[in-house]
């Protein structure tokens, strides 16, 4: 290494692409036009189906930006996903606003709400917040449950579409899974690429050692709260304006955190490519397994437990070491360019939270 | 007048099963800050294996008890030993997730093998029994007798912890687990113990909650939020602090339900998260 101590500043550069990442957002951008044309030929199953997968995915994207990066393990995040499903409905069935129009409203209402809610939350840490947020989902469960406008324990239904045409509204919702998946992918990945984003790597690696470096771990915490939850509500408005019907128990069930704890675990805590993974895997599973019901529950719950304890990696984690691959580099890559044949590059920041953690 | 004091009453005993159902929860926070949210889980299924030891077994009460709580103990040992010991470290994401993983389990095979309907425990008309005082106050025999053990419970773990050997091996542990393994004490061990003395916590309160209510696979995440709300709202680390926060979450939500059925369960929970909010060190916090 001594003799690349004394290199000259021109003789490296900065590399921040890599080829398989070219590749990757090519072949999303394809996968993305895809998609928009399903409504003109695809069935409507495919359609239900998409939808489903965009509201699980970014309700995972969203858990593991809070876990996987701000180090706030929350089983609350359903408050969230019920939030924006119920505000949507509200805006739509008594505001008059289009439920396309009121998903990306709620979002926002979610994240008025979570300003407040953290207030109480962040008095707890590590495993007691994550217990603590789940109290705060079950007070908004029952609160919402003891409103009998809102169809109180039962539910209601969204009314609001019911004079829109049935293939024009799977259309619709289709576009809108579609937009809030590519909005929650690209701008968690250019937030990630700035200096901002770099601040938060620093801190789920280290957030002692982030703080010491001068990142404002506090407030870099809340911010993530903030934006998780109003990402969570972006599910929760989408995965209700394609079922049609709410109800406190399905809209904050905690069985969405234990989802998103599954898919991110699965696929891998800390990365981008993680969840995205564990998404299409848990949804291949749910469409084929879930016939099984308990059955199905019980290994979902085994495969978690054996994952954490042997593969905490995640499978993404354990490609992306085992490869050196990565589909969405968020790092500057070192690479010197003297020495003749010989490349040799640093990482600027590890690819294995795990590790750094301990 | 009576009618509060009557709501008080039954407030306190409620919580009195709360507190019980904390005093689990609370050595484990204490003694390995591990969060382990498959509490409410362990509570049902100690309930179901009691049901499996008098009603397929065909075992009195009596002998069924104390065969329950050597059960406890042994796979609550052994749980530790195997399983959360590996996961028990600084960062609390693992141990979170794999007994969330287990409470999942947990729910699902007992619902497979037990099917969703709730069961309840045979008592010989005990749990119908109650004493009557001036004022048209009715007290049950079975809460008071489970107030007694809450109050026996706290009373042995807060001796356990202040004058014996091992409390001081637990008091350590909490502190440094580095330092007391230098001085010999192997810290896998030691938390082993405590989860297996949590474990028989939980027997007693699965007995008595058992006793009272019917119970179905799917209660335990209820149980759980009680559990941590009294540990949370007595201050960390203090058994009769758990036990007044019992005590205060029952009292809340029996206000709760007098006011309004529907609001009960949810009063409590107000109470908890009001008291985080002004006192977030708890009531009777451990003074270090």
């Amino acid at each position: 290494m001594s003799n690349h101590m004394n290199v000259s500043e021109r003789h490296f550069e900065i590399r921040r692409a890599t080829r398989a990442s070219r590749v990757a957002v090519l072949v999303l951008l394809i996968v993305a036009v895809l998609v928009a044309s399903f409504p003109y030929w695809a069935g409507r199953d495919t359609l239900r189906d998409f939808t489903q997968i965009a509201a699980y995915l970014v309700f995972a994207m969203m858990w593991n930006l809070l876990a996987g990066y701000g180090g706030m393990v929350s089983i609350g995040q359903q408050a969230y996903f019920g939030i924006g499903g119920y505000a949507m409905l509200i805006l739509a069935n008594y505001g008059g606003l289009s439920p396309f129009v009121a998903v990306p409203v709620a979002g926002a209402i979610a994240v008025l709400i979570a300003a407040p809610v953290s207030l109480v939350a962040f008095r707890l840490e590590g495993g007691y917040f994550a217990i603590g947020t789940w109290v705060i989902a079950e007070v908004f469960r029952l609160s919402i449950a003891n409103l009998s406008w809102l169809g109180g324990g039962s539910g209601t239904s969204l009314t609001a579409l019911q004079d829109v045409p049935r293939s024009l509204r799977e259309s619709l919702t289709l576009w809108l899974a579609l937009a809030i998946v590519v909005a929650a992918i690209g701008l968690l990945y250019v937030f990630l690429r700035s200096k901002r984003g770099l601040a938060l790597t620093a801190m789920r690696d280290n957030a002692v050692a982030a703080n010491s470096q001068g990142v404002d771990v506090k407030r870099a915490r809340f911010g993530v709260y903030l934006v998780s939850s109003g990402g969570a509500a972006l599910a929760g408005g989408l995965y209700f304006v394609s079922n049609l019907r709410i109800s406190p128990d399905a809209a904050f069930s905690v069985n969405w955190t234990a989802f998103a704890i599954f898919i991110v675990m699965i696929g891998g805590l800390g990365t981008l490519e993680g969840p995205i993974i564990g998404t299409l895997i848990f949804f291949l599973l749910n469409k084929f397994l879930s016939d099984f019901g308990t059955w199905y529950l019980i290994g979902l719950g085994t495969l978690a437990i054996v994952v954490t304890m042997f593969f905490p990696q995640g499978l993404w984690g354990y490609v992306s070491r085992r490869f050196g691959l990565q589909l969405f580099p968020v790092g500057r890559r070192v690479v010197f360019l003297d020495s003749g044949s010989r490349v040799l590059s640093a990482r600027k920041e590890s690819a294995d939270p795990q590790h750094a953690a301990h | 007048m009576s009618s509060i004091v009557n709501i008080l009453l039954q407030g306190v005993l409620l919580g009195a099963l709360y507190a019980l159902f904390a005093m689990g929860q609370s050595l484990v926070f204490g003694v390995m800050r591990l969060t382990n949210t498959a509490h409410g889980d362990f509570i049902v299924l100690l309930v179901f294996v009691l049901f499996v030891l008098t009603n397929l077994a065909h075992m009195p009460l009596w002998a069924a008890v104390p065969m329950l709580i050597g059960i406890a103990f042994c796979a609550g040992y052994a749980l530790q030993y195997t399983v959360l010991n590996r996961v028990s470290g600084r960062d609390p994401l693992p141990s979170l997730v794999v007994t969330f993983g287990l409470s999942i389990v947990i729910q699902n095979v007992l619902q497979e093998v037990f099917s969703a309907d709730p069961r309840a425990l045979a008592t010989g008309g005990f749990e119908s029994m109650s004493i009557s005082l001036p004022g048209g106050i009715a007290l049950g025999l079975l809460p008071i007798l489970t107030l007694a053990v809450t109050v026996a419970a706290t009373l042995g773990l807060q001796w356990l912890f202040g004058r014996t050997p091992l409390g001081r091996v637990f008091r350590a542990t909490s502190d440094d687990r580095e330092i007391v393994q230098l001085m010999g004490v192997s810290p896998r061990r030691t938390f082993a113990l405590a989860m297996g003395i949590a474990f028989v916590l939980i027997a007693l309160a699965a007995t008595l909650y058992a006793m009272r209510t019917a119970v179905s696979p799917s209660d335990g995440p209820a149980l759980l939020l009680y559990a941590f709300e009294a540990v949370i709202i007595g201050g960390m680390g203090s058994f009769w602090g758990t036990f007044l926060g019992g005590i205060a979450l029952g009292v809340a939500q029996q206000i709760g339900f007098y006011i309004d059925p529907g609001w009960g369960i949810c009063l409590g929970h107000v109470l908890f998260l009001a008291l985080l909010t002004i006192r977030p060190q708890g009531l009777l916090p451990k003074t270090a």
